[in-house]
């Protein structure tokens, strides 16, 4: 079958696992009934546990779904311990469903695969050997993708059921109250692991730092948490950090992330008390240094700054230049100090964040999103999942939830190295081009053409060139020359979600 | 026509390519490494031997180890070190321009 | 002089001859120019590479409304000749004489130019020529050397090998290259060519940058020489025009508009006459105020 965007899914599967096509980015008023997580009853006074393999033997049967948090990005050693003792005790046909998956990970995750410990996957990205080995067919069954806000959606709903959740954190008390702010390993909010808290069956904290009882501010609270288990390290602090929040000094990024504040500034939506949304890639980082100058120049400020939290954002925030922080990750550990130290930067879960499926999450107040992409179509529709060999190489994120925001702008640059950007086709639909305002090149900018309000206020401003999303394309083409189509099998080994739940594209195997 | 000698231009920064031509006896023979070669590949080796034939060369062997050079650069580095390989490297190659 | 008009040449960007990945670039950060080097860049043993690979590019990419210029190497080189054949024959606009001390080196370049010119077909003058002054005999023959070819467009302070041959070196203050660059300057004005100022190397020093930036606008050099695209901008801000300037310039035109309507062959504003220097002078503005994108397509100040 083919979906609204015209992307082919595979009938069988789609049948098979109860998914409906992707239809539109509306969400309307539908009513849910959540599910509710089991809950053993006990008094609290034995859950603090020094043998993890105990815990995990006690916890984790054949077939059951297990999640974790990537908080701790690349500095994370949860994930391989945990993996480590479940393989050890020889538990198959588990179902992972981390928030996501960090390079860290990836040696454990095919060794799982292999040995047949993991036979299902849902992660919002996978990249390097792993996002490789999937893409030629290592897994029976197709990886399900989604966004930060679809999985909370999923949790909350059920669709993803965890049975054992466990969760590495800097610092819990012997009963598991815990947050991410204190302790060797901290690493700020702790938004994403805050849904597995509070839907999963069993939750085990992981910590090498146990402090006195009763632990506060608590993020996660005693009342959700079955186990606490002390380890040697919780992770590397050195690798928290994303590393890709250094300032860039790129030309390329400049000039994008220029333009990018122009788009911003000339804008209806640059006004005293905006919200916006910037992501951690170079030029997103870039464009908030621009757009603290734009606010100072033009006497204004913002009343709220959203997602994953970098240095940049934190400066606007004790400028004042910011009223709030919101947020859901910390991309730096300047990001994640500030969540220690200031009360008006705010923790908050990826329901609350990004959940199209509640009663109003934040993403749907957001006035400006800049946004990144791998791949952008004629008709807006970006791919941020797989590069242009066809191979899985990138995350959903928090893509298609805060492209919700009211002017969504997409800065890429027209071409990398020979890789095109804006191209006829792109290899997986993540986010649909409905939802995309503004296209941001090096070249010059393209505004869909849903947006006319956008391209009267754009069209006269003398430093952006407008240009049709199709002459992007044609330019594109004319740099780097007419890609050969890719060859795939028929084997399908990626389904990616809209944050609704309906499937906005399927990911095949490469053929090489 | 053939070459004797073993000649090279181009590195490995991005987008660039490293072109290395050396004696051969059967034919134009290329071998190319690349990221983009499943999108760019029929293309990258149509440009080596359109320079390649503008030279008049029947035998010859290269290797190419691309790092997502565009077109102009693929020419201009096969140009150079076909003329390096024919040692004639500062009189301009006319019939490859 | 060559057709000179007053194209704007308010940034020269060096580009290494033999980087693929910055000559690929070298188009989108609005450089008035674009100077190909193929010179002090690039070294002994890839001369032959950065040429080919220069020329490849001039074929085939777009480059927008940019003047393209080459360094090629020096006269006394055995690369330089096949340089300015393959230079000319890719159709550049300037060829810049590296190290130029005397007319005669103009000369003697201008006419390797057109004979190339002529083997190629291409028509006898379309390539231009611009001096680069790198030594004290370059500076005391500066206006010989601006003045000795039609195909002229420009001259270049290029200070790291002046001050060398002066003894000295680079001070922060510049003093050591005040008397050359204000010869280069008049020289230039004297030829009815442009000037550029030399580069400054500390591309993180943004505060000094802007400093010497505003002293040879104050000057009345046309641009400087940038090494790096992220000092672009700064430039285009050091020479974008002030409201007042850009209000005045407006009126001025208005008042020649005015009288061209009326058939009146004097033109007054205010009371003042407004005599040729002042009509240029508003011409130069609102062409600077144009490109700084201060003004909206009927030409009126729109503000920042």
């Amino acid at each position: 079958m083919e979906n609204k965007l015209g992307r082919n899914l595979p009938d069988k599967l789609m049948n098979e696992l109860h998914f409906k096509p992707f239809e539109t980015t509306k969400i309307g008023n539908p009513v849910f009934q959540r599910t509710a997580p089991k809950v053993q009853v006990q008094n609290g006074h034995d859950k603090l546990k020094d043998d993890l393999k105990q815990v995990v033997k006690k916890n984790v049967k054949d077939g059951m779904t297990i999640s974790f948090h990537h908080h701790l990005r690349n500095g994370d050693y949860i994930f391989n311990l945990v993996m480590k003792a479940i393989m050890d005790l020889g538990i198959k046909d588990l179902t992972l469903a981390p928030s996501s998956l960090t390079g860290v990970m990836n040696d454990m995750v095919i060794k799982a695969i292999k040995n047949g410990t993991v036979t299902n996957i849902t992660t919002s990205g996978m990249r390097g050997s792993l996002g490789d080995e999937v893409s030629h067919g290592i897994l029976k069954n197709p990886v399900i993708f989604r966004s930060h806000g679809g999985r909370a959606r999923a949790i909350e709903n059920g669709d993803i059921k965890i049975d054992v959740a466990f969760l590495g954190v800097p610092n819990s008390d012997r009963c598991g109250n815990a947050n991410g702010m204190e302790g060797p390993a901290a690493f700020g909010s702790l938004g994403y692991a805050l849904m597995d808290a509070a839907y999963a069956n069993k939750v085990v904290l992981l910590t090498d730092n146990v402090v006195d009882y009763p632990n506060t501010p608590a993020s996660i609270r005693q009342t959700q948490v079955d186990d606490v288990v002390k380890v040697d390290q919780v992770g590397d602090p050195n690798k928290i950090g994303s590393g890709a929040t250094r300032f860039t000094k790129d030309p390329k990024d400049l000039t994008i992330a220029r333009a990018v504040n122009q788009v911003i500034v000339n804008s209806q939506y640059f006004k005293d008390g905006f919200s916006f949304q910037t992501g951690s890639g170079g030029a997103a980082l870039a464009v908030t240094r621009y757009l603290r100058q734009a606010m100072l120049d033009n006497h204004l400020h913002a009343s709220f700054g959203l997602g994953g939290i970098t240095k940049p954002m934190v400066d606007l925030l004790e400028e004042g230049l910011v009223d709030k922080l919101m947020d859901v990750q910390d991309f730096d550990k300047a990001a994640a100090d500030s969540m220690k130290n200031n009360k008006n930067q705010q923790e908050i879960d990826a329901s609350w964040y990004a959940d199209p499926d509640n009663k109003g999450s934040m993403v749907a107040q957001l006035d400006i999103a800049v946004l990144s992409a791998l791949e952008i179509d004629t008709d807006f529709n970006v791919n941020v999942l797989t590069g242009s060999d066809g191979v899985i190489r990138g995350a959903v994120g928090g893509h298609q939830d805060a492209a919700t925001a009211k002017m969504t702008i997409i800065c890429a640059p027209l071409v990398r190295g020979r890789i095109p950007t804006v191209v006829d086709h792109i290899n997986t639909a993540v986010t649909p081009g409905q939802s995309i305002d503004v296209l941001v090149t090096e070249f010059g900018i393209a505004i869909n053409p849903n947006r006319p309000d956008l391209i009267k206020q754009f069209q006269d401003v003398p430093s952006l060139h407008v240009y049709t999303i199709e002459e992007l394309a044609k330019k594109a083409e004319s740099i780097v020359g007419k890609e050969e189509p890719l060859q795939y099998t028929d084997k399908t080994v990626g389904l990616v979600e809209y944050r609704d739940g309906t499937i906005i594209d399927s990911i095949r195997q490469v053929k090489d | 026509m053939g070459i004797n000698k073993t000649a090279m231009d181009g590195t490995l920064e991005s987008s660039d390519i490293q072109i290395t031509v050396s004696k051969g006896t059967d034919g134009v023979q290329i071998s190319l490494e690349s990221d983009v070669k499943k999108r760019f590949g029929d293309d990258i080796i149509a440009t080596i031997k359109e320079v390649v034939k503008k030279f008049g060369l029947d035998n010859v062997n290269i290797k190419a180890v691309d790092q997502g050079a565009l077109d102009c650069v693929i020419r201009a580095r096969t140009i150079t070190a076909i003329q390096r390989a024919m040692d004639n490297s500062e009189q301009p190659a006319w019939e490859a321009l | 002089m060559a057709e000179n008009g007053e194209r704007l040449r308010r940034t020269m960007m060096f580009v290494p001859g033999n980087n693929p990945g910055m000559i690929k670039d070298a188009g989108i950060y609005g450089a008035d120019s674009i100077m190909f080097d193929l010179e002090d860049s690039v070294s002994l043993a890839e001369k032959d590479s950065a040429r080919n690979l220069v020329y490849e590019a001039l074929k085939s990419i777009d480059y927008g409304d940019a003047e393209l210029v080459v360094r090629t190497n020096g006269l006394d080189t055995d690369f330089f000749e096949a340089d300015v054949k393959m230079m000319v024959k890719a159709g550049i606009d300037v060829i810049r004489i590296p190290k130029t001390e005397s007319a005669a080196m103009v000369e003697e370049m201008e006419s390797l130019v057109a004979d190339a010119e002529k083997e190629f077909g291409i028509p006898v003058g379309t390539t231009h020529l611009m001096a680069a002054i790198e030594s004290a005999e370059g500076v005391m023959n500066v206006l010989e050397i601006a003045k000795a070819s039609d195909r002229m467009i420009g001259i270049a302070l290029s200070a790291e090998d002046y001050t060398t041959d002066l003894k000295t070196h680079r001070y922060p203050n510049g003093l050591e290259l005040r008397f050359a660059r204000n010869m280069i300057l008049n020289a230039a004005r004297a030829a009815g060519i442009a000037a550029f100022d030399t580069v400054y190397t500390d591309v993180d020093n943004v505060k000094g940058f802007l400093a010497e930036t505003e002293y040879i606008h104050e000057l009345g050099y046309d641009g400087k020489s940038v090494i790096n695209p992220r000092q672009i901008p700064l430039v285009n801000q050091v020479y974008a025009p002030s409201e007042d300037e850009i209000k005045n310039a407006e009126n001025v035109l208005a008042a020649i508009e005015k009288a061209r309507k009326a058939g009146s062959g004097v033109i007054s504003m205010n009371g003042q006459m407004v005599d040729r220097p002042v009509a240029l002078r508003a011409e130069r503005v609102m062409k600077l105020a144009k490109a700084s994108g201060l003004i909206d397509k009927e030409g009126h100040y729109i503000g920042k």
